[in-house]
């Protein structure tokens, strides 16, 4: 294994065993994404179509993820150890990438409750809409753990993640909702396939710029 | 110096020219549109506008793409400058846009219409780029981020766009088009004078509030030099 | 190993660092002394890589992996045990035999009992005794240590006298403190903060 993917395994697995310990984030995504479906619940009308609970799912996956980017850089923020993992030689980019693999991962488990529980609420999920949210969860968390990184420098942290993300995942909505609901939505499926690759060069390449003077 | 005391009023002289020259054009030489009357002559305000906003975003972002690359003095400043006026320029698109989709549809507000709704995604992200910049101390950190986010913006013009119009398959089924009948050459060249001015507008502007800010950063150094 | 130029830092309105200029030969000993917020700690972070400078030039003739770096915070995960901290930056320094390394720096700085504790159940004291094993954990070129006698026990403060005695003339060393007398023997050169 080459020197970077070790250096992206080893902070990875960090990520996942500092989650094991504190169990900040994942009982809390997977409690907030539950609560949300019971809430979409009460604010569909009786009557609303199936493809309005369709939407709602993705409104829960979108804010689902933020709850959890908020917290991405939490173990690094309270000790000021990002200094300590840029002293260290290692690619910048691997930093993110290893977030953004544990981001994915964390939301994957989230997920994995959350999709049944609309099944067993709304209604049955098509192959579409499951490897829709696959594909958004790469494009989501490659975005927001780089603007979460942002946010990080600022003084107003948490009101600012979501005033900087959301503008940017708009295009991630349109995509899922579409395979969700299209007709076709093999197309939609592309388009999301399309940002998750723009996005994740971009912010794989501007990565270290955010951490660095 | 010629080029530092004479460029900027030239260029204020030459967009006020222009404004006024493309507005005679507007209102007293090209006849009026058969179908839509008077207010199809807010088409030579809205698209230059939106334009000349797209320019603004795209030189902002090329500045910050410098900032990163070289770091030349003065890039961030100059980013941010950019993206200012490309702000401005954009709110007056949604303005311009809305009156129009008043005056043609009977509302205010058509999610049907691509450039109005990707005008206003564009509004709330660089909308939150200034959240961004006036909550990080100034210094080289911000100047990145800063860079960094400006970058991001003009990637998401185009995948914006793009997933604006595949929104509109599903969400109305009916395409739009805002395609009139092919322009006449009076209508063309109307409409190049417009967009020139509002080039050049933008251009005075950015101009203009670049010398201040830069006045103010001089100021500022001054003042701390005699304290 | 270092030179400096008219270095100037500021942050928003404020200046850190004010024109500050001197050269650091290699296998030299700068003490740098000042009061609080003299810019003692800028200084260092210029040097890590960790800030840029406003103003002036800053030239550090070491790679990110030659240099190891002591600041205010211990710059370890508190969810993490000595030992697993410890490890995970042994392999990312890619420290041959690592785990050697490892325990015989635990052993000397008398954590090697504590190893399997959380780095967040230690004192202040054992922190900056695990913050100085990071720092020397992959034997490195160039160190820049701020204030690292830092809540260290007399114990733990002897155990650092030895540590900097044995290195230094051998390898590179900015040290900041407010109290300079501990390492004044062995400073080549110095910076005086007003």
């Amino acid at each position: 294994m080459s020197g970077y993917l070790r250096d992206v395994a080893l902070l990875t697995r960090k990520d996942v065993l500092l989650e094991l310990r504190a169990r900040d984030a994942v009982p809390a995504l997977l409690l907030f994404v539950v609560s949300a479906l019971v809430v979409f619940h009460f604010a569909l009308p009786a009557d609303a179509a199936e493809l309005a609970a369709k939407g709602m799912l993705w409104v829960a996956i979108l804010f689902t993820a933020l709850l959890g980017l908020g917290r991405a850089f939490q173990a690094e923020r309270q000790q000021s150890m990002l200094d300590g993992l840029l002293l260290a030689p290692c690619d910048r980019s691997a930093i993110w990438l290893a977030k953004t693999l544990a981001t994915i991962v964390f939301l994957g488990v989230a997920e994995l409750v959350a999709l049944p529980a609309f099944a067993l609420f709304f209604s049955a999920l098509d192959w579409e809409t499951v490897a829709g949210i696959a594909l958004a969860n790469l494009g989501i968390c490659a975005v927001g753990t780089l603007v979460a990184a942002m946010a990080l420098a600022s003084r107003a942290r948490e009101l600012l993640l979501p005033l900087l993300f959301l503008p940017l995942a708009i295009p991630i909505v349109v995509g899922g909702v579409g395979a969700s609901v299209a007709d076709d939505g093999g197309r939609y499926l592309g388009f999301l396939a399309l940002y998750d690759a723009v996005f994740a060069i971009i912010s794989w390449a501007s990565f270290e710029y955010v951490v660095t003077e | 110096m010629w080029s530092r005391n004479n460029a900027v009023p030239a260029l204020a002289a030459a967009a006020g020219l222009l404004v006024c020259a493309s507005i005679a054009l507007i209102f007293f030489w090209i006849p009026e549109d058969a179908d839509q009357g008077i207010s199809q002559k807010i088409f030579y305000f809205h698209v230059p506008i939106a334009l000349t906003a797209y320019a603004c975003f795209g030189w902002g972002a090329l500045k910050a793409f410098l900032h990163l690359w070289r770091r030349p003095p003065g890039a961030d400043l100059e980013s941010y400058v950019a993206i200012h006026q490309g702000v401005i320029f954009g709110a007056l698109t949604l303005i311009t846009g809305s009156i129009w989709a008043r005056a043609s549809w009977g509302v205010w507000w058509a999610w049907s219409s691509e450039q109005l709704v990707l005008f206003l995604v564009l509004f709330l992200f660089y909308s939150a780029y200034f959240m961004l910049r006036f909550s990080v101390e100034p210094g080289p950190a911000r100047a990145n981020l800063c860079a960094v986010y400006a970058l991001f913006g003009v990637v998401l013009i185009p995948i914006s766009f793009l997933a604006i119009r595949l929104a509109n398959d599903f969400i109305h089924p009916t395409v739009f088009t805002s395609q009139g009948p092919q322009m006449a050459g009076s209508m063309f060249f109307t409409f190049c004078v417009a967009w020139a001015a509002m080039l050049t507008l933008a251009a005075a502007l950015y101009h203009i509030e670049l010398a201040g800010k830069r006045l103010d950063v001089s100021l500022r150094e001054l003042r701390e030099r005699l304290a | 190993m270092i030179s400096a130029r008219r270095l100037g830092k500021r942050f928003g309105r404020k200046r850190a660092l004010d024109r500050v200029s001197f050269d650091l030969a290699k296998d030299g000993f700068l003490l740098v002394t000042g009061a609080n917020g003299s810019g003692k700690t800028t200084l260092l972070r210029l040097c890590a890589g960790l800030a840029a400078a406003t103003s002036g030039e800053l030239e550090v003739r070491a790679r990110r992996e030659e240099i190891g770096y002591v600041g205010h915070e211990p710059l370890v995960y508190r969810e993490l045990t000595a030992l697993e901290n410890l490890t995970l930056f042994a392999r990312l320094y890619r420290v041959p035999a690592g785990e050697a390394r490892v325990g015989m720096l635990l052993e000397r700085f008398g954590l090697w009992e504590e190893r399997g504790s959380r780095a967040g159940d230690f004192s202040r004291g054992m922190l900056q005794r695990l913050a100085l094993c990071r720092a020397l954990l992959h034997d490195p070129e160039l160190l820049l240590l701020d204030e690292p006698y830092n809540a260290l026990d007399a114990r733990g403060a002897e155990v650092l006298d030895r540590e900097l005695k044995d290195l230094a003339g051998a390898r590179t060393f900015v040290v900041a403190t407010h109290d300079p007398d501990r390492v004044s023997a062995l400073a080549t050169a110095r910076l005086a903060f007003a």
